[in-house]
């Protein structure tokens, strides 16, 4: 697929960059003209990435779509190697209608309107980049990349307060974490080299990916990675760089785990994220909830499940007592994540706090759920045993479409927050009050979209928490069942929210102040709105596309 | 194989600043905006050779690698001097003192293609620095051009006494342009530091060629006789050769036939006793912990044309002069003796990171941070392998193009400002949004971020270490120390995040904040020449950063004849 004779997936990683740079040649005073200029840019790479999600979808398939792979730097074997399947375009799609709400919501900006739209459009592209990398260098590049313009973001429109603290912790926090995860990276590219030829012949009969590589070159192809990597431990074994391989090997997924579980973020990586989130102008904190996390959730399902089988199940000893692996240990942490960080977002009074705790609970079932996958597929690989595959392919969908869900809810409610903040000028819960006599059409959305977020049946909250908690069920029951407090709570924070704001007698500080939604807003929620409402009573329409992918990937080739 | 060339492109790189700072030092002083004219336009023209070499370099890189490939398939003897040879083009060769093997001999390899065009570009930007320099501008002018003819020298040189002819050459303006020109606390002792560090090491360096000389003379003569005849005769040689010669070509090929394998202390191999000497002395220049010293106070007293020059162009000449006569030519000491210079090289990238975190005044900062991103250069060639020395000779321009950008950012703000320390600054972002955005630019590029040209030369460096790990040996005496290339560069990583912290301090406080109108009544944003000069130093680091393909397979082809020579197969 083509357009203007260049391959779509590069198109829609280069347009807002390129729209962004264009944006930055418009003379800075016409705040109108660039706010539209923007506003266009943005809603042609939405429509972009919606033809992109309804063109795979029409392919009917679960393999990549749209690839192009061209020589980049042929040195350390990294090409310009994109493609796209079901879990990637349900987040191509994401990103592409996020991006415009977010343009719209940031009309409300009024200094340098042209960096601060530029820099949303550079966002984008280091999305784009993310989910569609097929190449690990590529992947690791745009992953970095998006730090920047969310960096100068939260740095120079968040507000006055927090915002340098939460924008440098933010920083320092996701590179430094991202360190092992390039040592990591740098390790595995130069030694899939090492795999020697005879290997590389077996395995290139089962994985199409191995076909156009050569034997002993090295190679940051993720499809070849993923087939030579673990092949390292179970065929080849023994001693590399001198220390055991499986102690290299568990570094290795340490580097990755421990940069992906900032990102999610799963507890107790997490610390990063309230500040971040609260401090964030509106359209910061919707793409930064919206999809920025997801960035992370994706590296898990993209890479480290498929990287590392051996070491997700590998067992662990912890003092003798206990007999555990790491796909235990990741969804004990996410169980946490849910229960703590609903607690967390109970006992808040700042309202984009609440929400940003909201997004740790959230979080913490796609956590869940990619921790039952880890344990399946792991299962599957070193032993052959398939007996947690289907439920595996239940959680992973769902894990995927709480990506999704979350990305819809969170931004709808970071989107109606910061409208909120916008008119009272204060982000604190106990002087709101009441709002639903001064403006019920933001409290009917308002309740609405806490609603999704809580998981109410007929939204779609409800569809893939409901798949999350029947794929963990009968792995990680006990877990699961310590996450339901967490839901509990969920309803709590979310009931607690919607009292503080809407209910109550009216605050007469705010007598003269306009409260009601304004009709911008209102457009750019709509889409939300509607997704919520569509995706809760039918999600086949993106669910049947994750499913392709979600179950060619647990169809994974068994170790004998 | 020596053409002759009817364009003399690299004679006419290395003379026409030269014919351009007589012509200046001619002139009376009065006449300052046509020593700047005279000056500009002798940088542009040097800066266009540059560019027409690299170009040409870059169309027919794929023949020459064809004809190594060649070279390699059929074996043989001699075979890397053969392949050092395919490797050169735009040689020029006249007899200069016979009696002594001296040849004018000229040459342009995969390696120095880039760091001509990166002098070119450093050039230009330097003398559009320096267009508001009122007093002595004649001197300074002359002298800058001086220096400019001394590094493109030494990058195209293809004989050692030429190549240390113009090594001198670029240091002795250094000195002058330092003292005289350069920033009034600190100027005469950086200058005097900076020279006597940079030529004794250069002392040191130049007593090891000659005794190389000697010592291939002496194999030529004796052993390798008809391996010298051999050559002669397959025209590797020219016809006019004797064994006694300073020729880098004839060196490899006594290199690469064991003649310095021979031993010299005992039965300790010549390669072995004088490798240290050879690469330490050039190191110097390059900024090698513990002979890093000179570098920061002589960034910091330079007028700022001076340091970009410094630290952007003259660092590599260090670097390129250590590989070019250190690694190429003794491939068994460096075998021997890099495996211990790395930690030294990891000190500087450690080390210089940390240090520059501490800096107050904004120069400094910069200095440390050269320190430490030349240290990841000698890191590439310590792994010696093809992917780790093609990150150092990526670092090597990436890391001239942006710390030119960097000084030249801090010296727009100090010609305002009238200060460089970091705390009274602030807020310069508003004023001089350009610069702000270059800075932002350069330091991300700095710490290595995706999408730069810093994270497309560290890659390969880090990567080049895992490579070697299991491969490298540090052999003292009985002790032996393998697979250790993995923690250093664990630890190297680090430096990675230093940076950013140091970067996004530095940047917050100068540019961001409150701009204090008071303090500064008369800082104004920059002018067109100056942001020109923004947009040509930053632009190659997100055209390298988003293609590296632009220079990294050049510097593959330079390199191979190298990594030949030190066994390894590429």
């Amino acid at each position: 697929m083509t357009i203007i004779g260049i391959d779509i997936l590069t198109f829609l990683i280069a347009a807002p960059a390129v729209g962004a740079v264009a944006l930055l040649m418009l003379p800075s005073q016409m705040k109108g003209l660039v706010r539209f200029a923007a506003l266009g840019i943005s809603i042609v790479i939405a429509a972009i990435s919606i033809v992109v999600f309804f063109a795979y979808n029409s392919m009917n398939t679960g393999a990549y779509g749209m690839v192009v792979d061209l020589p980049w730097f042929e040195l350390i074997g990294v090409g310009w190697h994109l493609g796209i399947d079901g879990i990637s375009a349900a987040m191509v799609l994401l990103t592409g209608i996020l991006t415009p709400l977010a343009i719209l919501v940031s009309f409300e900006i009024d200094d340098r309107v042209n960096m601060h739209m530029a820099l949303i459009l550079f966002f984008a592209t280091g999305s784009f980049g993310v989910f569609a990398a097929m190449d690990l260098m590529i992947f690791f590049l745009f992953y970095e990349l998006t730090l920047v313009p969310m960096y100068f973001i939260i740095n120079q429109w968040g507000s006055v307060d927090g915002r340098e603290y939460a924008s440098k912790k933010f920083f320092i926090y996701s590179l430094g974490g991202s360190l092992g995860m390039l040592l990591a990276i740098q390790l595995i590219g130069w030694s899939v080299s090492t795999v020697p030829a005879e290997i590389v012949a077996t395995l290139s009969e089962t994985t199409p990916a191995l076909l156009s590589y050569v034997a002993g070159s090295p190679s940051f192809d993720i499809g070849v990675i993923t087939a030579l990597w673990p092949a390292l431990t179970t065929q080849i074994g023994g001693v590399f760089l001198g220390v055991d391989i499986q102690t290299v090997k568990t570094l290795a997924f340490l580097g990755f785990f421990i940069a992906f579980c900032i990102k999610v973020p799963v507890w107790p990586f997490h610390t990063w994220l309230p500040d971040a989130h609260s401090e964030a102008p509106t359209a910061g904190s919707m793409l930064l909830a919206g999809v920025m996390l997801k960035l992370g959730a994706y590296g898990f399902l993209r890479l480290v499940i498929p990287f590392f089988p051996d070491v997700w199940v590998g067992e662990i000893d912890i003092l003798g007592a206990i007999q555990t692996n790491f796909a235990t240990i990741f969804a004990v942490l996410a169980m946490l994540g849910v229960v703590l960080g609903a607690y967390s977002a109970f006992g808040q009074t700042d309202i984009k706090r609440l929400v940003a705790y909201s997004s740790v609970n959230h979080m913490g079932f796609v956590a869940m759920g990619l921790a039952v996958a880890a344990l399946a597929y792991g299962q599957a690989y070193m032993t052959g045993s398939s007996v947690h595959i289907q439920d595996a392919i239940l959680a992973t969908n769902g894990a995927v479409l709480q990506m999704f869900n979350h990305g819809l809810s969170s931004a709808g409610m970071f989107l109606l927050a910061g409208g909120i903040y916008h008119k009272t000028h204060t982000r604190d819960m106990t002087q709101y009050g009441g709002f639903w006599v001064k403006a019920p059409i933001l409290g009917g959305i308002f309740i609405f979209t806490s609603m999704a977020s809580l998981g109410l049946p007929g939204l779609n909250g409800f569809v893939s928490e409901f798949l999350i908690v029947r794929g963990a069920w009968s792995v990680f029951t006990s877990l699961t069942v310590i996450s339901m407090l967490g839901l509990l709570f969920t309803g709590g924070y979310i009931l607690k929210g919607i009292r503080a704001v809407l209910h109550g007698p009216f605050n007469m500080h705010w007598k003269d102040h306009k409260l009601e939604i304004d009709l911008r807003e209102l457009v750019a929620i709509a889409p939300l709105m509607a997704l919520m409402l569509i995706t809760g009573i039918a999600p086949n329409w993106i669910l049947s596309v994750i499913n392709a992918s979600v179950s060619l990937m647990m169809g994974i080739p068994v170790q004998a | 194989m020596v053409e002759t060339v009817s364009f003399p492109v690299l004679s006419l790189l290395i003379f026409i600043p030269i014919i351009a700072a007589v012509i200046i030092l001619f002139l009376p002083r009065e006449q300052k905006d046509l020593i700047k004219g005279i000056a500009v336009t002798a940088a542009f023209a040097v800066f266009v050779l540059g560019l027409f070499t690299f170009i040409s370099y870059n169309n027919n890189h794929e023949m020459i690698r064809a004809a190594q490939d060649a070279i390699i398939a059929e074996g043989g003897e001699s075979s890397a001097t053969r392949m050092y040879d395919e490797t050169l083009v735009f040689e020029e060769r006249v007899v200069w003192v016979e009696a002594l093997g001296i040849t004018y001999h000229l040459g342009i390899d995969g390696l120095s293609a880039p760091m001509v065009l990166l002098t070119g570009m450093v050039t230009v930007t330097g003398v559009l620095m320096s267009w508001r320099i009122e007093d002595r501008t004649r001197e300074f002018m002359a002298f800058f051009l001086l220096l400019v003819s001394g590094v493109f020298g030494v990058f195209v040189a293809n004989d050692l006494f030429v190549l240390f002819f113009f090594y001198e050459l670029a240091i002795f303006p250094m000195y002058l342009l330092i003292a005289t020109w350069g920033w009034v606390k600190l100027r005469e002792y950086a200058a005097m530091k900076l020279t006597l560090y940079i030529l004794i090491g250069s002392v040191v360096a130049l007593v090891g060629a000659i005794a190389m000389v000697l010592q291939a003379n002496t194999f030529f003569v004796n052993d390798g006789a008809q391996i010298f005849a051999n050559a002669v005769e397959s025209g590797i040689l020219p016809a006019n050769s004797s064994e006694l010669s300073f020729s880098i070509t004839q060196l490899t090929l006594a290199a690469e036939n064991g003649a310095f394998n021979l031993p010299f202390v005992g039965d300790i191999s010549f390669a072995n006793v004088w490798f240290p000497f050879i690469f330490l002395g050039f190191a110097v220049l390059a900024g090698v912990f513990p002979f890093h010293n000179w570098s920061p106070d002589g960034h910091v007293a330079a007028p700022t044309a001076v340091s970009m020059i410094h630290a952007g162009v003259l660092m590599k000449v260090g670097a390129y002069a250590a590989l070019r006569v250190g690694i190429q030519l003794m491939p068994e000491g460096a075998h021997t003796h890099l495996p211990w210079i790395v930690f030294l090289t990891l000190i500087n990238v450690v080390y210089g990171a940390f240090i520059a975190f501490r800096q107050r005044d904004f120069k400094y900062v910069i200095g440390f941070s050269s320190v430490s991103h030349m240290g990841l250069v000698s890191m590439g060639f310590a792994t010696m392998n093809l992917v780790g020395m093609t990150g150092a000779g990526l670092q090597m321009f990436s890391h001239g193009a942006m710390t030119a950008l960097f000084f030249g950012c801090v010296g727009m703000v100090y010609d305002r400002a009238h200060t460089r320390d970091i705390p009274s600054l602030g807020g310069f972002i508003k004023i001089m949004p350009w610069v702000g955005v270059a800075f932002i630019i350069g330091g991300l590029a700095s710490m290595g971020m995706p999408g730069l040209s810093g994270f497309v030369a560290e890659f390969p460096i880090f990567q080049g270490m895992w490579e070697a790990s299991p491969t490298t040996v540090l052999q003292i005496g009985s002790f032996s120390l393998t697979n250790y290339y993995a923690i250093l560069v664990i630890i190297a990583a680090l430096a990675i995040v230093i940076t950013a912290a140091y970067v996004l301090r530095v940047t917050g406080q100068v540019f961001f904040g409150e701009f204090d109108r008071a303090k500064y009544p008369d800082v104004d944003d920059i002018t067109l020449r100056e942001r020109f000069i923004l947009v040509f130093l930053g632009a190659p680091l997100i055209l390298l950063g988003i293609y590296p393909s632009l220079i990294a397979p050049m510097l593959e082809t330079g390199l191979r004849p190298v990594l030949a020579l030190l066994g390894v197969a590429t």
